[in-house]
C-alpha cells in the first residue's frame, strides 16, 4: 500500500526524490479519510515552497484541506490532469494522482520525514 | 416506523422557463395617464432593451401556484424539527413579523432625516445596549449582515488596535475544533493561521496555548460553546495567557444560545465577538439571509468600530460620522434593519427571566435528545453538553453505513438532517441542536427515528445506504454534481 521508498509527514502528505526532483502528493490514507475529492488547488510552476507549510488544497464533498509541502524548494511541474478529473486522486494518489514535482533545494529536510513502516505505525496509532 | 407526516408529495414540477408560453402576463397595469416618456432618450440608446430573451411568460394563477408547490418541496422550520447542528434553528415567533411590519419601522427610508427617523434610531440604540447586557461587552455595532461578516468586521477591529500600537502582528489562533470560516476570517484579513490541538476531552489545550501565544499572535478566535457542544471551561485562563502577550481574545458566538442570561463572555475574558441574530435571537434563516451579525467590543476596541455610531445629542439620537479611528463602513446604510426590528420585538417578549430560561431550555432538549440516543450511538467526547451533542458513526461504518446515509435516511421519516460530517476533530459526525422550541412530543418523534435507523442499520443496511426512498428526488450524486456542476438551464 505505502511504497517503501516514498518519505512521508503527519500531515499525511508522501514524496519520492529522483536527483533534484522531487514527485509530492497525499497519501491513500489522507484520500480516504477526505472522500471523494471534487476539487484540487495546486500551486503555479515557478512557486517557492517551504516544508511545512501551505501549498495547495483539496476539496471533497466533506471539507476543505490544506496541502503542506513535504519539502523546501520551487515547483517546476504540476498535475493539470486533476483540475478536469480529481478523482484519480481517489484512485490512486501514490501514482497517476501526483500533485507537483518540486526541485529540493535542501535534501537534508527528507531525513526528518517518515519512511513507509513508521508511517504506518503512525496511522495505527492516532489518526 | 415513520410516523410523521412528510412534504415531499409533489409531482414533478417543471422549471419557469418550461412552463412559459408566448403573450401570457401576470399583470395589468392602468393606463398610462402622464405623458408617455422614451427610455432610449431619456436613458441613451444602450441602456434600453427591446426584450429579454427567453423571459417566462406565464399567468398570474400559474405563477402562483408553481412558486407554491416548489415552497411546498422544501424542509421548513415550520413544517417540523430542524436539528441542523451549530445553526440553531429555532422556530421564529410570529410577533417578530407583526413588529417589524409597523407602517413606520417598515417603510422608514434610510436617506430620511433623523428627526423624522427617531423611532428607527431608538430601536438601533435600545437593540446595542441590550445586546451589551447580554454579552456583557461596552459597544456593539450592528451592522455586520451575517456572522461570517461579524468575524470580519472583528478581526479587521483586532487589526486596527494593534495597528495603532504600531505592529499589526502576523498571526491568529484556531482551535482545530473550530467552524471553518474563523481561518477564513483570518486569512482574509490578511494573518497567517495557527491551528491549535484540542485535548483529549475536546477542549482548549492551555500548555498548546501557552506555547503558541507570543508577540506574532494578532489573537485567538475561539467558538464557546465550542463545536462539539461543551464549555470551554478555560477560556478565562486562555485569554489571560493571550493578554499577557498582547494578543486579543476573539469568540465566535454562533452558540451563543448556550449561554445568554447565564454566561457573560465580557466577563470571561473576551474582547470582541459576534452574534447571530438569525440564529440566538430568533430571526428568519436560510435560504441566504438576510441575517445580522453585529460586532460586541469592549472599551478598548470601541474607537475603531464601524460608522456610523448613534449617539444622544440632547433629547434626540443622531449618527455620528466622525470617528477618525474606524475603519469604516462595513455594509451599507445600518445593517439589516428590519431583522435589528425582528431581534429586539424577540428580546423585548421574553424579557431577561425569558431569555434565560429559553437557555435553559435549549440546554434541557439537547441533553435529553443526547440521553435518548446514548445507546445507539458512539459519543467520542462525553464531556457535559450544553445546547447540542455530537455523535459519531463508528458503530454504524462497520457496517458501511455512514453519518451522510443516515443523515439521508432521516429526511424520509418527515425530518431535516443533523449537520453531518462536522467538527471535523468527530470521525462521522453526527451533530444534532434540536434548540429550546421542539416540544417534548417531537424530540420523541426524532429520538425515536434516529433509534429506528440504528435498527434498521442492524437489519437492513441497504435500506439506510440508498435513503431517501419517500422523497420526490431519490438520492441525488453529489459528487458528480460538485465535480461536472451544470450552473445553467439551456432550452
Amino acid at each position: 500500500m505505502y511504497p517503501d521508498n516514498y518519505r512521508y509527514t503527519k500531515d499525511h502528505e508522501w514524496v519520492t526524490v529522483e536527483g533534484d526532483t522531487a514527485t509530492a502528493g497525499i497519501t491513500h490514507h489522507a484520500q480516504e479519510q477526505l472522500g471523494d475529492i471534487v476539487f484540487v488547488d495546486l500551486p503555479k510552476v515557478g512557486d517557492s515552497c517551504t516544508q511545512g507549510k501551505t501549498m495547495g488544497s483539496v476539496e471533497s464533498v466533506k471539507a476543505v484541506s490544506d496541502i503542506y509541502s513535504p519539502v523546501s524548494g520551487e515547483v517546476i511541474a504540476v498535475n493539470d490532469s486533476l483540475s478536469s478529473s480529481p478523482e484519480v486522486l481517489n484512485a490512486d494518489p501514490h501514482g497517476t494522482g501526483w500533485l507537483v514535482k518540486i526541485r529540493v533545494s535542501n535534501a537534508v529536510e527528507l531525513d526528518g520525514l517518515m519512511t513507509a513502516a513508521a508511517y504506518q505505525e503512525y496511522l495505527g496509532g492516532s489518526h | 416506523m415513520i410516523r410523521k407526516v412528510r412534504n415531499h408529495l409533489n409531482p414533478e414540477e417543471g422549471l419557469v422557463f418550461e412552463i412559459s408560453s408566448p403573450g401570457k402576463k401576470a399583470y395589468q397595469l392602468p393606463d398610462l395617464d402622464v405623458p408617455a416618456v422614451d427610455p432610449a432618450q431619456a436613458l441613451g440608446p444602450a441602456n434600453v432593451r427591446r426584450e429579454i430573451e427567453h423571459f417566462p411568460e406565464i399567468s398570474e394563477v400559474e405563477t402562483i401556484r408553481h412558486f407554491t408547490r416548489l415552497s411546498a418541496q422544501n424542509y421548513a422550520i415550520d413544517f417540523g424539527c430542524y436539528p441542523l447542528g451549530s445553526c440553531t434553528m429555532k422556530y421564529n415567533p410570529r410577533v417578530n413579523e407583526l413588529v417589524a411590519r409597523t407602517e413606520g419601522l417598515a417603510w422608514a427610508h434610510p436617506y430620511q432625516p433623523e428627526a423624522l427617523a427617531q423611532g428607527c434610531l431608538e430601536v438601533i440604540d435600545v437593540l446595542e445596549r441590550y445586546l451589551c447586557e447580554v454579552t456583557g461587552m461596552d459597544a456593539v455595532s450592528l451592522q455586520p449582515a451575517a456572522g461570517a461578516h461579524g468575524e470580519w468586521t472583528g478581526i479587521m477591529l483586532v487589526r486596527a488596535l494593534h495597528e495603532s500600537r504600531g505592529n499589526p502582528r502576523k498571526k491568529i489562533l484556531v482551535p482545530d475544533s473550530a467552524h471553518g470560516t474563523n481561518p477564513a476570517t483570518a486569512a482574509m484579513c490578511g494573518y497567517d493561521v495557527e491551528s491549535i490541538k484540542s485535548n483529549d476531552r475536546g477542549l482548549i489545550d492551555l500548555e498548546a496555548v501557552a506555547r503558541a501565544a507570543n508577540e506574532d499572535v494578532a489573537a485567538m478566535m475561539i467558538t464557546n460553546p465550542n463545536t462539539l457542544g461543551i464549555f470551554e471551561e478555560n477560556i478565562d485562563k486562555a485569554a489571560a495567557i493571550l493578554h499577557e502577550k498582547g494578543a486579543m481574545v476573539y469568540m465566535d458566538g454562533a452558540n451563543m444560545n448556550a449561554l445568554v442570561g447565564i454566561s457573560r463572555p465580557g466577563d470571561f475574558g473576551v474582547d470582541v465577538m459576534h452574534l447571530n441574530l438569525h440564529k440566538t435571537f430568533s430571526t428568519p434563516h436560510g435560504g441566504g439571509g438576510p441575517g445580522a451579525g453585529p460586532v460586541a467590543v469592549r472599551s478598548h476596541l470601541e474607537p475603531f468600530l464601524p460608522i456610523p455610531r448613534v449617539k444622544r445629542n440632547g433629547a434626540a439620537l443622531a449618527f455620528d460620522y466622525d470617528r477618525p479611528q474606524s475603519i469604516g463602513k462595513v455594509r451599507a446604510f445600518y445593517g439589516n434593519f428590519g431583522v435589528l426590528v425582528r431581534a429586539l420585538a424577540y428580546t423585548l417578549a421574553h424579557g431577561g427571566p425569558g431569555l434565560r430560561n429559553a437557555t435553559m431550555d435549549a440546554i434541557l432538549n439537547a441533553n435529553y435528545v443526547r440521553t435518548r440516543l446514548q445507546d445507539y450511538y458512539d459519543m467520542p467526547y462525553d464531556s457535559p453538553s450544553m445546547h447540542e451533542c455530537v455523535f459519531s458513526d463508528d458503530r454504524q461504518s462497520a457496517k458501511g453505513v455512514k453519518t451522510g446515509d443516515i443523515a439521508k435516511r432521516l429526511i424520509d421519516y418527515g425530518f431535516h438532517p443533523y449537520t453531518v460530517s462536522f467538527p471535523l476533530i468527530v470521525h462521522g459526525a453526527l451533530m444534532i441542536e434540536p434548540t429550546e422550541t421542539e416540544p417534548k412530543q417531537e424530540l420523541d418523534l426524532l429520538a425515536d427515528a434516529l433509534i429506528d435507523i440504528a435498527r434498521e442499520i442492524d437489519d437492513d443496511p441497504n435500506l439506510v445506504k440508498t435513503a431517501p426512498h419517500g422523497t420526490r428526488v431519490s438520492r441525488v450524486d453529489e459528487v458528480t454534481a460538485a465535480r461536472k456542476p451544470i450552473l445553467r438551464w439551456r432550452p
